[in-house]
């Protein structure tokens, strides 16, 4: 059975805008993006929303639904009640192109600022020999999508603009981590992680974690080991004394 | 339309969606931080009453915040951890102020304990997309939070302290076995030994910080094992926390003779 919806959607360009109510039918087993297309095709033909596969494989729909960062092809409408009014932002760290849609580049400028994968000298691609259990960490960060809600809810720069310079945001710690792992690759990442990319701002509130619509543990499993690591590096003196005794090298063990 | 953040940040700031609300969420969302708030200040308040109760122990009970304890004049001799009492009678203050730098340490520096008070007690953020009411924000890249680095010091002495919590429990279990006590002190040393074993630090001693797990298989398997205890973390440390206080003003409150029922 299908019901008349109360909408509040985010309206306008650059950063100037309101948000505008609009009454719109919902039927059963749509989803937030649904509306957002019926309100395009009903009322608001010149509504820009940026989505692509309506799967929650594309990370391209990422909005603010009630406040909080959602896929809106992921968001049952059954999740919220028939009465409840429900808006709709867009996603608050990123400046706004139109409406819902965001310019998400800081996120590409920031993973250009990331050294690639870099293999061992004389190893060419062909002749990796890993073992399962060697990459099986790594392979859980492997699943973002990047839809980039992990930054945006991020109050490090979703709260401090003036911070993004210096931080890479969770998305991008979590690629240095996964590189970190990586038993194949060579660069020592864990002083460009503090010093560079800004894991020192991360105070490890989860809030990348509660949002992930992949379910990684991007706190748990990236962030707090890559600060352990950097902890070895850089704050522990028996790591340190260890390493000299030992003459490692200290950077991938 | 080109970011502009890293050479202009002034005019970002103006391109982000201007809404005035503080948030836009419409659930409970300050029932975390609040609830966070009462109970952590709560333990503390209790903390600071048991640091300085000298009733800590009934034969052959020993409230956990004070043990092990350390000093001739305000340990008696069951008291005293395999007897002995390397300070001598010049220490006259609670013996609980001795050690529990230790845990409390343990416990500020824990990664769950950090998101919980941060959240609840700094509000930074408060709740996920909640704006902050800082104006500033360096988290723990500087001085004093930068500090927090120390927390496999913390756990290294945690694992010390959750073992002669062990042995205060396997010694009441040796000496009264029947009593009630004796098995609010072992469930104790069991939540507060996994707690400890739980500790991301434990996680990356134990092996997160290889690369190479094929390479070290029994470090793997503990790696293993303290993955699955480290995904329960906040809840061992919640529990844990809850034990240690009701084991210890259990002890306490048999100790000063308000419980007096038999096989207490």
């Amino acid at each position: 059975m299908g019901y008349k919806a109360k909408f509040r959607v985010w309206r306008g360009e650059g950063g100037e805008g309101r948000l505008e109510d609009f009454t719109v039918e919902v039927n059963e087993g749509e989803v937030v993006l649904d509306i957002i297309h019926r309100l395009q095709a009903t009322q608001a033909p010149d509504l820009a929303v940026r989505w692509n596969c309506k799967a929650g494989k594309c990370g391209s729909c990422s909005m603010e639904i009630n406040g909080k960062p959602r896929l809106g092809c992921m968001t049952r409408m059954s999740t919220f009640g028939e009465d409840e009014t429900i808006t709709v932002t867009p996603m608050r760290t990123f400046p706004v192109i139109k409406d819902l849609v965001t310019d998400v580049s800081f996120n590409y400028a920031k993973a250009r600022e990331i050294p690639s994968f870099t293999p061992p000298a004389g190893v060419e691609p062909g002749e990796y020999r890993m073992q399962q259990i060697d990459v099986e960490r790594s392979q859980e960060f492997r699943k973002c999508i990047e839809c980039f809600m992990c930054n945006n809810v991020c109050h490090v720069i979703r709260d401090h603009e003036e911070n993004k310079p210096a931080f890479a945001g969770p998305r991008f710690l979590m690629r240095i981590a996964e590189l970190d792992m990586h038993p194949y690759d060579v660069v020592d990442r864990k002083d460009s992680a503090q010093e560079d990319h800004g894991l020192g701002f991360c105070n490890i509130t989860k809030c990348c974690t509660e949002v992930c619509p992949e379910h990684i543990k991007i706190t748990d499993n990236a962030l707090i080991p890559m600060k352990e690591r950097v902890v070895d590096r850089k704050y522990d003196p028996l790591v340190w004394l260890g390493n000299k005794i030992f003459k490692r090298t200290g950077s991938k063990s | 339309m080109t970011q502009t953040t890293a050479d202009n940040p002034a005019p970002a700031r103006r391109q982000r969606a201007q809404i005035k609300e503080r948030t836009l969420r419409t659930d409970q969302w300050w029932r975390y931080p609040l609830v966070t708030f009462i109970i952590f200040t709560a333990f503390l308040v209790y903390a600071t009453w048991a640091i300085f109760d000298n009733d800590f122990f009934v034969a052959p009970y020993h409230a956990p915040f004070a043990s092990p304890c350390l000093a001739e004049a305000v340990c008696e001799p069951d008291a005293r951890l395999f007897g002995w009492a390397p300070l001598g009678d010049w220490y006259t203050w609670p013996p609980g102020l001795l050690i529990l730098g230790l845990p409390a340490g343990f416990r500020f520096t824990c990664y769950y304990y950090r998101k919980a008070y941060y959240r609840g007690f700094w509000l930074s953020p408060p709740a996920c997309a909640v704006n902050e009411p800082h104006s500033k924000y360096t988290g723990e890249s500087r001085f004093p939070l930068i500090l927090q680095n120390v927390h496999r010091y913390f756990f290294y002495a945690a694992i010390v302290i959750g073992l002669i919590l062990a042995y205060d429990a396997v010694k009441a279990l040796i000496e009264k076995p029947g009593g009630v006590g004796t098995w609010v002190l072992i469930v104790n040393a069991i939540l507060i030994n996994l707690y400890t074993l739980s500790c991301h630090s434990c996680r990356h001693i134990t092996a997160g910080r290889l690369n190479h797990f094929s390479k070290h298989p029994i470090r793997y398997r503990a790696w293993g094992f303290v993955s699955k205890l480290n995904a329960k973390h906040q809840e061992l440390a919640l529990v844990s926390m809850f034990s240690v206080m009701g084991a210890d003003l259990y002890v306490r409150l048999v100790a000063k003779g308000v419980l007096t029922f038999p096989f207490a």
